[in-house]
């Protein structure tokens, strides 16, 4: 067990406790950076996808794992951010201005459709979230001079400084540029959480009774999480829309919506570590499952591949399991383990059994 | 002056009167009890005073000012702070957590200054720290820092629900029932910081309370009341000798006879 010898308060304001936790954190962008010259094309697209997906993961984090704010939406932001980006492009502003401009629209419009739905929580909120991802989805075919209706339009390669970051033509800069800002807004987020605004969020989370007495207003409060959550799923958007190249409404279905919410829930609710453990199994996990149904087909001659179903049959049962097993996701479970061996022999086994709260009062409603 | 003046308070629920004309005036530095029966109204006096309910009638005037028609997240900037009967904590986070979220009306930046962790954020983070370390020192907190609230035993809540409020800095604290489940020593170690909350910090304490014993210990003033109406108001001695007041409690001798 480390014991961490503090001589001021800085110490607990930054980011890190102590040395080692930086390094760690150090190396493993020292081995993101280097990615390009370990692995080849194909893992390299792979790895870009999930840096996205951990993006958006992150977004909705903000507004489901620290604000308790649950919402099915969220793949209208993406759309959102997606449409703005490829349409300010395609007008002819550079990456630089359109992108920024991707997450603004997105997250202003999400704080707008938040000032009336966070009065609403839990169940009810999920369904006004779902009946906005109808309503843009339903605007995206009107939409038709902007968004090419059902026909769908093209995200423009991106090319800034003279250096190009095309998908296809230059998947290293791409991929570079996407850990540049996957690495920014996990700064920013982690950032916001040791400060008052992100304490603002927990408190809203948690009691809003006692958040109200304590001066927080909370209708704000609420609108900023949403408005920056989907402002970050807004970027992420329009980064998936110049992943995939050429994009229609179909796109960002309501699965994206549900897989969405399953990176932040099986990633660990109210972690940002969570996020992009989500997003690395919900992107690899259908790739691990075809590339043993492959092996299988190679090496015993059983070939799953002409059962329909059977991956998304998969992937949908470990999933359950988790939620069933491990509702703290896989960020609980590591720090469950972590613990074990810091403490060892001392961890016992109910010691991170949820307590019921003692006498919730329901008076206060 | 009075520091919180209530005139006519009364709010109903449908037919439900829970509070009915109660009137009491709070000089600052003073201690004030409010006992009384379970369901006399007591925890709705206090809600009406941190504007979660909205009063049917009357005015609560806090320092000369009306604040009868502020909004519940205004209140604490003013000055008054407030425990809950039932602990009201944010569970998932760690006491040095809930005692920096009591810091909130005087915080200085906004979200982007939050986000790009500005020197000014920092700064502010080292003065509110230190603040809230005051409080600890005071409370007795500091082993419990870094605990998460989930899994603390009942009293050391109930001290952090009442560090959180002293951490707001305010004015009047509002304590809805400070020794409700704790054991006798706990409840002395509350009546000697009420004692020192009025001495050394000099703020005024407003409270609910049952543990007649600590009524007596502290309070400079008492008010019962019962069935949303005021019955008595005085000393401690005064007020228990109050035949109403007795009778609130006990049962008059024609309801026994019935």
């Amino acid at each position: 067990m480390r014991i961490v010898f503090k001589t001021s308060y800085d110490r607990d304001i930054d980011l890190h406790e102590h040395g080692w936790s930086r390094a760690k954190i150090a190396v493993l962008l020292g081995i993101m950076i280097l990615l390009p010259f370990l692995v080849g094309e194909y893992y390299l697209a792979e790895a870009t996808n999930t840096l996205i997906w951990a993006l958006a993961g992150m977004g909705l984090m903000i507004a489901v794992g620290h604000t308790g704010q649950v919402s099915l939406g969220h793949a209208a932001f993406l759309s959102i951010g997606a449409y703005t980006d490829a349409a300010l492009m395609n007008a002819g502003l550079p990456f630089l201005v359109a992108f920024p401009a991707a997450g603004l629209v997105a997250g202003l419009f999400g704080a707008v459709i938040a000032i009336p739905a966070v009065r609403m929580s839990g169940i009810y909120l999920a369904i006004a979230t779902l009946a906005v991802f109808v309503i843009v989805e339903e605007l995206v075919i009107l939409l038709e001079p902007i968004t090419g209706g059902v026909g769908g339009t093209m995200a423009p390669s991106i090319t800034f400084f003279g250096i190009s970051f095309d998908r296809y033509g230059a998947l290293q800069n791409f991929y570079w540029l996407i850990l540049g800002v996957v690495a920014l807004v996990t700064w920013g987020y982690a950032n916001l959480m040791r400060s008052p605004t992100g304490r603002s969020f927990l408190a809203v989370r948690d009691s809003e009774v006692s958040a109200r007495a304590l001066g927080i207003n909370v209708t704000r409060t609420k609108a900023l999480a949403f408005g920056l959550s989907s402002g970050v799923t807004g970027l992420a958007g329009a980064l998936m829309g110049h992943y995939i190249g050429f994009f229609n409404y179909e796109l960002f279905s309501i699965f994206i919506s549900i897989n969405l919410l399953l990176v932040v829930t099986i990633g660990g609710l109210g972690f940002i570590q969570g996020a992009f453990l989500g997003a690395i199994l919900i992107t690899g996990m259908p790739q691990l499952i075809a590339i043993m149904r492959d092996g299988l087909n190679a090496s015993t001659g059983i070939d799953l591949g002409s059962i329909p179903g059977l991956d998304t049959m998969m992937f949908s049962v470990i999933l359950i399991l988790f939620i069933i097993f491990e509702p703290t996701g896989l960020y609980g479970r590591w720090l469950k383990i972590r613990t074990y061996f810091e403490i060892f022999p001392l961890a016992r086994r109910d010691m991170f059994r949820r307590q019921k709260s003692y006498l919730k009062t329901e008076r206060m409603k | 002056m009075s520091l919180l003046e209530v005139k006519d308070l009364a709010v109903h629920f449908g037919g439900v009167k829970a509070v009915d004309g109660v009137s009491f005036k709070v000089d600052p530095g003073e201690v004030f009890a409010i006992i009384g029966p379970n369901g006399a109204g007591k925890s709705t006096i206090f809600n009406l005073i941190s504007r979660i309910y909205e009063p049917t009638r009357g005015t609560i005037h806090f320092d000369g000012r009306n604040i009868t028609g502020l909004k519940a997240h205004d209140i604490a900037s003013l000055g008054i702070a407030r425990t809950f009967q039932n602990i009201e904590l944010f569970d998932h986070s760690t006491v040095l957590a809930n005692l920096l979220m009591g810091r909130h009306t005087h915080r200085s930046t906004n979200f982007v200054q939050d986000i790009l962790f500005l020197p000014k954020v920092r700064r502010a983070e080292r003065e509110h720290r230190r603040r809230v370390e005051e409080v600890i020192e005071f409370l007795e907190l500091e082993a419990y820092r870094k605990k998460m609230i989930a899994g603390l035993p009942y009293g050391v809540r109930k001290v952090v629900e009442i560090g959180r409020a002293l951490a707001i800095g305010p004015k009047l604290i509002l304590l809805d029932e400070p020794a409700s489940g704790l054991s006798v020593e706990e409840t002395q170690d509350v009546a000697f910081w009420i004692e020192d909350m009025r001495r050394d910090m000099g703020l005024t304490v407003l409270m609910v309370e049952h543990d007649m014993s600590l009524v007596n210990q502290v309070s400079d003033r008492v008010l019962a009341v019962a069935n949303g109406k005021p019955l008595a108001e005085g000393t401690p001695q005064e007020v228990q000798a109050d035949p109403h007041v007795q009778a609130a409690y006990l049962g008059t001798p024609e309801e026994d006879a019935a």
